[in-house]
């Protein structure tokens, strides 16, 4: 891949820059094949701003003809002709910023805006930038990412006795989104699993998540079940599943549809677990919103946050309208009803979706949250992201290729692994101090999942990471987020550890709008920043009058 | 107790609704002259909750089940009861005591029943007479630099003469003479002539308040033109006044037709008038009403919630009133401007107006001690309804309004969208609320400082100013340094919709426990 084809003007004067928060500035603008790098002419402090152009979500632009000509269609381009010219670049990013560019000459500025829509949206994942990134502080590591499947189920030794790894997708032939190793009832061999795995959609057969160490119950996870129109049963399947429910007298099952469109998804193949082949499994049905209804929430909850009509009725119309809150309410309270289930109620549930590959991660992340304190600490909220989003395989590429702003038409897109934020942010909230991990933490990680150095996010699936030699080529985010100087950083400086659960409040007049994201680039989120920041101090100070 | 008949009902539940309880706790109700007590069976906690009857503001008895009879008491600081009597007897019994005990003087009118004036706590007299002159408002004004060559004290509202709802000690432009500040008193409804809330030092901009002109259609009055400029002279820095009338236009005009109104912009020379928006009391007695019923909501959705949040106003109104609050400390600060703040009668719509802005203008007001400097001056002694306005006795409902409930709610999006900026807490704001109604002492009783006075309250009361001093522990915001950047000079914040926190009440706590299977 040559970027310079898609760079006709590298280098610009005497552009001027604004930026919310900051007064306007005057400086070079290059253009580079991944970034936009911005610097002004102060000599004495100088200011430097590095945009990936990844990050870009949509560009607007506008040239203006000052001599009078307005033709820049005509063929005609004489450099004395665009003399007086200029234009304007507004960049609307995947993090919610709005940048400016105004640009001297029209040439130079329909070159840049060129390069910018080409160079921002590449679909060659191995052009992208984490392939390049090489800080000098950082050395390509040993082991890519925190952990593995074998290394998960070899450091829970509870697990040992009803429940082994099995391998029988070590060539992703089984299922090509799982990892290659998963963990299954111990008295199902791999033979039971390849035909159980052909029962379900992708090959995604039901494997454990979680194990709940205080009375032995577990979160597994699937696709929906293949019933199809004429209702096809499964031997293999039904024995998977009553393996998993051993020596308890039932279990759930949470379908993140609702009944009717799990009856409806059987005309297309799919369908749910029937209480007659299932006879020990209960069924909830919990209808979640996913795919384009969710984009298209986020994309109605920015424009809201855009609007600057200033009146309050308008405002909460649209707040309402965008219907993103119901959705973290939906979350919050369907993974409340998992945990419920496993911890109150002391059973086992299978929790799926169609694909269960977004709504079911959501869900069992949350659930897992709420319920064990080992998820809640900074190392074991990006584990639990490792194994839940990465390894478990949620199609990053495609949910998260456009963010709000995007013209382009929607695809895969949905921000699925956003709504999780925003819900983990609610719990922050609801309760500050059962969290190892601050706000900023998910901030960082909002945004990188949309543009990043890393190749955390890279691709759709680990058999597609490992194609792209992603683990070798690349910086893994979990493991610099862990560096000391930065996990100082993202740490809740009000962490204590509690072992019970923390039942989030679905109440509407508790949950509130993400500002912290959703209004990042507004003065009025600098003032709760600045209070965080004072927190931090505050319990710094403490500490050291404790050890005194 | 005339009024108590069963002073005692055993194996009683209790559900207290608004912390989310869900089960019902078993234990015994006592009704004492001043308080509802429910003492909890349970040996290891033995919690007790006591419910002062004049925070009641309606006792109902939904119809008798096969296990009894049953009360909900609904209370002025949005606390929710529910409480469950098995015999029935006892629960008209109950119901009859507290619904008379909770509506003082519903025969007479008269104050004698109040809480505070049987309200004994353990202090001498010295100590009651030194309550009352803990907040000095004199020392306030020198703070600001007043008296000057700018702003003088006048005698002429001594005796209440002039104003009998005004305090007497008042601070007028040096130039109004005693027969400029009767004619224009004369001129303005209730006698409420423009006088000196706030001076801002820095610009020499001062925030000024009465009530309206009785212009109606064509009307005028030299002497209270000659106080307008007086006003403008006492300001060397600019060369007009804001005068801000905080009703909308529509009712302002309307009010003409009555023979009062706004000033007539021909007449006076050199104001600019500037309407604000903000409704008047029925309106946001109703809006009030509708946003309590949202909070009752057993489980709504968010967008029943949202929806519900919209149809109140609720949070349309506390923007009105902050932005008027910022627009008038804009003029003083930004513009060096003084403004002139009225409404109709100048004590509603203008006491919240005026001090949102001293608020925003001065650090001082951010402190424990300078709000309760505050709500002495604006609120207390320039003599905003406090006994109409929150029911002290029962009288006309429809002088009920959540006035100071919306400047307090003001004060606390403030503090959340500035969370360094404030000395106090969340909490002393609600205790401020929960003081305003529940007449266990006498600051906030009567209807102004003449009534006061009248009534002896000094002699027969408490001051709540030194208590919440005493328990200021409780009511420090730790972020709070007076030295960092967010706390000092004037505030702007940004009143843009998004900034408003959806959050009923803020003394209404959020559920927590939820059942997710229902």
């Amino acid at each position: 891949m040559e970027f310079a084809e898609h760079i006709k003007t590298a280098n610009v004067e005497d552009v001027v820059l604004r930026q919310p928060l900051q007064p306007p500035s005057r400086g070079t603008l290059c253009i580079t094949g991944h970034h936009l790098l911005f610097s002004d002419r102060e000599e004495s402090d100088s200011r430097q701003v590095l945009l990936l152009l990844r990050n870009i979500d949509a560009i607007e632009k506008s040239v203006e003809n000052l001599t009078g000509y307005s033709g820049f269609f005509s063929n005609a381009s004489h450099s004395e002709r665009m003399s007086g010219s200029s234009g304007t670049i507004t960049m609307k990013c995947k993090d919610l910023r709005v940048l400016q560019l105004d640009i001297p000459g029209m040439e130079q500025c329909l070159n840049i805006a060129h390069s910018i829509e080409t160079l921002s949206c590449l679909d060659c994942v191995s052009a992208m930038y984490p392939f390049f990134y090489r800080p000098v502080d950082l050395s390509l590591p040993e082991q890519w990412g925190l952990s593995s499947p074998e290394m998960h189920y070899s450091q829970m030794k509870e697990l040992y006795e009803k429940w082994r790894l099995s391998t029988v997708n070590r060539d992703y032939s089984v299922c090509p989104s799982y990892p290659p190793a998963v963990i299954v009832p111990k008295s199902i061999d791999d033979d039971t699993l390849k035909k159980a795995a052909k029962f379900r959609q992708g090959g995604r057969f039901p494997v454990l998540c979680y194990y709940h160490k205080k009375n032995g119950m577990v979160i597994m996870r699937s696709s929906q079940p293949l019933l199809g129109a004429n209702r096809k049963r499964c031997k293999e399947d039904e024995l998977l599943l009553q393996a998993v429910i051993e020596g308890s007298d039932k279990g759930y099952i949470i379908d993140t549809r609702s009944m009717q469109q799990a009856q409806q998804a059987r005309m297309t193949g799919g369908g749910f677990e029937s209480k007659s082949f299932y006879d020990r499994w209960k069924r909830f049905h919990r209808q979640m919103e996913r795919g384009k209804a969710l984009q298209e929430s986020l994309i109605k909850l920015v424009e809201a946050c855009g609007d600057e009509s200033n009146n309050m009725d308008r405002w909460l119309s649209k707040l309402e309208n965008s219907k993103w809150l119901s959705h973290v309410q939906n979350a919050l309270s369907t993974a409340g009803l998992l945990v419920e289930c496993v911890e109150r109620d002391g059973h086992s549930v299978l929790v799926h979706g169609s694909e269960g590959t977004d709504c079911s991660l959501l869900i069992s992340t949350l659930a897992q949250l709420i319920m064990d304190p080992c998820c809640r600490t900074m190392e074991g909220f990006l584990g639990l992201l490792e194994r839940e989003w990465i390894q478990a395989r949620h199609p990053f590429q495609q949910r998260c290729a456009h963010s709000a702003y995007s013209h382009a038409r929607l695809q895969q897109e949905s921000p699925v692994f956003l709504l999780l934020l925003d819900c983990v942010w609610q719990l922050w909230r609801q309760f500050p101090l059962a969290l190892g991990f601050s706000e900023a933490l998910l901030l960082r990680l909002a945004t990188e999942v949309y543009a990043s150095d890393y190749g955390t996010f890279l691709c759709n699936s680990d058999q597609e990471r490992c194609a792209l030699e992603v683990k070798e080529r690349t910086h893994c985010l979990f493991r610099a987020l862990l560096r000391p100087t930065e996990r100082d950083y993202y740490s809740n400086p009000l962490y204590e550890r509690t072992e019970l659960a923390i039942w989030p409040s679905v109440h509407p007049q508790s949950l509130q709008l993400w500002k912290g994201y959703f209004l990042r680039w507004t003065q009025q989120v600098r003032h709760l920043e600045e209070a965080q920041e004072e927190i931090r101090n505050m319990v710094i100070e403490w500490g050291k009058l404790a050890r005194s | 107790m005339e009024h108590i008949r069963t002073p005692k009902v055993e194996n009683v539940r209790l559900l207290d609704r608004s912390s989310g309880q869900r089960k019902a706790s078993v234990g015994t109700l006592y009704l004492s002259a001043t308080h509802a007590i429910f003492v909890e069976n349970n040996p290891e906690t033995r919690k007790e909750t006591w419910v002062l009857h004049s925070m009641v503001s309606s006792v109902e008895r939904p119809p008798t089940t096969s296990s009894g009879g049953q009360l909900i008491l609904r209370c002025k600081d949005f606390q929710i009861f529910q409480i469950f009597i098995p015999q029935e007897r006892d629960c008209l019994d109950v119901h009859a005591s507290l619904a008379r005990l909770s509506r003082p003087g519903v025969c007479a009118c008269k104050y004698s029943e109040l809480y505070c004036l049987s309200f004994n706590p353990n202090v001498n007299k010295e100590e009651r007479e030194e309550s009352w002159n803990f907040i000095d408002l004199a020392a306030d004004y020198k703070r600001m630099g007043v008296p000057n060559n700018l702003w003088v004290a006048t005698a002429a509202n001594s005796e209440y003469r002039v104003c009998d709802t005004y305090p007497s000690e008042l601070f007028v432009p040096k130039s109004a003479t005693p027969a400029i500040i009767v004619g224009s008193s004369r001129f303005r409804s209730r006698g409420r002539f423009p006088a000196l809330s706030y001076f801002h030092q820095d610009t020499l901009a001062a925030v000024c308040r009465c009530s309206q002109p009785l212009s109606g259609f064509s009307g005028r009055c030299q002497e209270d033109e000659m106080m307008l400029q007086a006003l403008m002279k006492s300001n060397p820095g600019s060369d007009y006044i804001y005068v801000v009338d905080t009703r909308p236009k529509l009712n302002a005009m309307a009010n003409r037709a009555a023979g009062k109104g706004y000033e007539n912009e021909d007449h006076y020379t050199n104001i600019k008038l500037q309407f604000i928006g903000i409704e008047n009391i029925h309106v946001m007695r109703s809006s009030q009403q509708k946003i309590v019923d949202v909070g009752e909501m057993r489980s709504p959705s968010v967008t029943d919630f949202l929806w519900g949040l919209e149809n109140s106003g609720w949070l349309k109104h506390i923007k009105a009133i902050l932005d008027a609050g910022v627009f008038v400390a804009r003029a003083v600060a930004d513009e060096g401007v003084s403004v002139l703040v009225h409404c109709s009668d100048g004590w509603d719509r203008t006491a919240q107006a005026c001090s949102v802005a001293s608020i925003l203008l001065d650090p001082y007001y951010r402190t424990i001690r300078g709000l309760m400097v505050l709500i002495q001056r604006d609120w207390v002694s320039f003599g905003h309804k406090f006994s109409h306005r929150y029911a002290h006795l029962d009288r006309d409902p429809k002088e009920v309004s959540p006035v100071i409930d919306q400047f307090l709610e003001c004060v606390w999006q403030l503090s959340e969208q500035f969370p360094c900026a404030f000395e106090f807490n969340e909490r002393f704001l609600i205790a401020i609320h929960a003081h305003v109604y529940s007449c266990q002492y006498g600051t906030f009783l009567g209807n102004s400082q003449k009534e006061r006075r009248d009534m002896r309250l000094h002699e027969r009361t408490h001051s709540v100013w030194p208590q919440l001093w005493k328990d200021r522990g409780k009511y420090t915001n730790p972020l709070y340094k007076a030295e960092q950047s967010q706390s000092q000079g004037v505030l702007r914040p940004n009143t843009s919709p998004y900034c408003f926190k959806p959050t009923i009440e803020p003394s209404l706590p959020e559920l927590s426990l939820y059942s997710y299977m229902l």
